[in-house]
């Protein structure tokens, strides 16, 4: 169950001696501000938060699969069987995160266990959260440090930063269907045999 | 009524009393044989989708991409079925169109049996079928209601509705012939047709009440023929994946529900007059009259497929065009060609009249019609799901035992159905042939090719 997949794409033919240059891009839930996934599930299982998050709520779904016929990104993915895990493997199950039984759908949640440890912890302290305090697991495991994670509304988060210096080579995926994706991606550079 | 038989235009009030008798006179081996072969089918795919809830869904073929293949074509396919059946029943009521007497019982009970059938298909292919009632209005501590603008909630009022609808409007019409058949029978049959006849003595009054009741039924049940398979539509044109996003939708599902739908009225009718011998009664004129709406939705569908190609070359979007080239040439390309065969090619044999009055001609295009159509379906939710926006994703969807057996299994629930009502109650509408008797013995008399093939 793949919540989060890496695509490679061929730009283009092999040149002369080398071998293609390969574009990689991480896909996972773009977290849509204007998510296709939502008014088509019709008990709420496929929900905006407040904050911005798209949320699957496991105990509403009740597996129409609607939301992945829906999604233009494809990258829900249904519980077609119960899940199981043969011992000592049950052991690894991350305790905050809930365990989804057969015929509900998923997908990448931002790691919302995180974040909402790390809100806690701030209101607990009586302050706001700060940036680099929660992070994905995908961000953190990422040894290139290609993704970031950050507060869109804060503006002096390393991810919004990341953002505005790479303004040129931002994008987000399939932008003519107006799903407004909160993921964005920066176009990848590479040397062509003419600058190199 | 031998007298009746031989002269064959003087049909008279009796002799439809004693021909529909004789439909419903107790089934031969032959027919319980049937019986038990479709039940056998229901029984089969009740326990082949037990185990699926057991298991999960991933008992069927499906995945990721194609989330939605036979159950959901299964789904549209028997709501599509239901529409002629209405269309007969009530638009040509209201139009006062005479040949529908002889078979629009016959279409009402495909109707709501179809209705009954399809409305099965949601709840089979539900992940969590144990949750289905999420989908309901209804007061609860979570304060939870479904989400209206969701068109699966859409398709729960439009399914509801349709088979409320539909099957009060068959029981209403078959008031007067449950009384009519309640004199002559005894036993046990007599309480079912007391209980259906629902106290008519044939007074004046209750015939003003019955013929008032009945035309605002009819007025009711109008809609719904163009409302309830265009909210169907919308399951697909409200979504925004190429193949499905698509303004068309809804009347070119309703032409094409209203096509296989006619197309099965002709599946069952052919045989029933045949077995049951109740050909003086449903006759080629009639069988005529229903090949000529297919052959006019038949043409309805071409063209809705050519508009919509038209539509997707003149827009050039590039995911569009993805979607349709490989809907035409893709690998699964041939069910799309298979398609046009059956639903545009083999319909246009209904233009010569020697066709449209051959009744094994009718059964066989009848059937290519159903296929066509069921592919359809198929062809645009499974194929569109498959040729989707990321093509990193692509998946063709190929069925496994479960899907089949279970998608057979719904015909031989609904054909079950159909014949035990078919064999319990009067399947032809005995009050309103007597009311057309008059005009069918003109009929008879004056158009040519039915005289002949009489």
């Amino acid at each position: 169950m793949s919540w989060l997949r890496v695509e490679t794409f061929v730009p283009g033919p092999a040149e002369e001696g080398r071998s293609p240059n390969l574009y990689m891009a991480p896909i996972m839930c773009q977290h849509c501000d204007h998510a296709p996934c939502e008014p088509v599930c019709p008990v709420f299982a496929s929900v905006h938060t407040r904050e911005g998050l798209n949320a699957q709520i496991y105990n509403r779904c009740i597996g129409t699969r609607f939301c992945e016929n829906n999604c233009p990104y494809k990258v829900r993915r249904f519980n077609w069987f119960a899940p199981e895990w043969p011992e000592p493997l049950n052991l690894q199950l991350n305790p905050d995160v809930t365990v989804r039984g057969a015929g509900v759908m998923e997908k990448c949640t931002f790691c919302i266990q995180r974040i909402t440890a790390g809100e806690i912890d701030a209101r607990t302290e009586g302050r706001e959260l700060k940036d680099g305090e929660v992070i994905t697991a995908c961000a953190q495991a990422c040894p290139t440090r290609a993704i970031s994670f950050g507060d869109l509304n804060d503006h002096n988060s390393q991810m919004v930063k990341r953002r505005v210096e790479g303004l040129p080579r931002v994008y987000t995926m399939l932008p003519q269907l107006n799903a407004l994706p909160q993921v964005t991606y920066l176009r990848s550079l590479y040397n062509t045999t003419e600058n190199s | 009524m031998a007298a009746a038989v031989d002269t064959n235009l003087e049909p008279r009030y009796i002799d439809v009393d004693h021909q529909v008798q004789r439909a419903m006179a107790p089934g031969s081996l032959k027919y319980w044989m049937w019986v038990l072969f479709c039940a056998f089918l229901t029984a089969l795919g009740g326990g082949y989708r037990t185990d699926e809830v057991y298991t999960g869904l991933g008992k069927t073929g499906l995945t990721e991409p194609t989330m939605w293949a036979p159950y959901i074509t299964n789904f549209v396919f028997w709501v599509g079925i239901a529409h002629s059946g209405t269309l007969i029943s009530a638009i040509l009521y209201l139009f006062r169109v005479r040949w529908r007497t002889a078979i629009y019982r016959c279409a009402e009970t495909m109707t709501v049996f179809a209705v009954a059938t399809a409305g099965l298909f949601p709840l089979i292919h539900l992940g969590r079928l144990w949750f289905f009632y999420f989908v309901v209005p209804y007061p609860n501590e979570r304060f939870l209601q479904p989400d209206f603008r969701s068109p699966l909630v859409w398709d729960f009022f439009a399914i509801g509705t349709y088979l409320t609808i539909s099957a009060v409007f068959l029981l209403t019409g078959l008031i007067p012939d449950c009384a009519n058949a309640r004199e002559v029978a005894t036993g046990w049959r007599k309480t079912l047709y007391t209980i259906f006849s629902f106290g008519w003595q044939g007074t004046d009054r209750q015939w003003r009440n019955f013929q008032m009741v009945y035309l605002l039924l009819a007025g009711f049940a109008t809609p719904l023929v163009l409302s309830v398979h265009s909210v169907v539509s919308w399951d697909f044109a409200m979504t925004q994946l190429p193949g499905w996003h698509s303004t068309i939708f809804a009347p070119y599902f309703v032409a094409g529900a209203i096509f296989s739908g006619c197309a099965l009225v002709l599946t069952l009718i052919i045989p029933i007059r045949k077995f049951w011998r109740l050909d003086e009664m449903v006759t080629i004129w009639h069988l005529d009259n229903l090949a000529k709406i297919v052959l006019l939705t038949s043409l309805i569908v071409t063209y809705s497929y050519v508009v919509e190609s038209f539509m997707v070359w003149y827009s050039q979007d590039a995911l569009e065009l993805t979607t349709f080239n490989q809907r035409y040439f893709g690998p699964q390309g041939y069910l799309f060609w298979m398609m046009v065969t059956c639903n545009c090619l083999i319909p246009l044999l209904l233009f010569s009249p020697r066709v449209r009055t051959n009744t094994v001609w009718l059964f066989i295009i009848s059937i290519f019609v159903n296929i066509g159509m069921w592919l359809e379906r198929f062809v645009i939710i499974a194929g569109s799901l498959a040729t989707n926006t990321m093509p990193s994703q692509w998946r063709f969807y190929t069925p496994h035992v479960t899907e089949i057996v279970i998608t057979v299994a719904s015909f031989g629930w609904f054909l079950m159905n159909f014949s035990l009502f078919a064999k319990f109650m009067p399947i032809v509408s005995m009050t309103e042939m007597k009311e057309g008797i008059s005009w069918l013995r003109q009929a008879a008399r004056t158009s040519y090719p039915y005289r002949k093939a009489a």
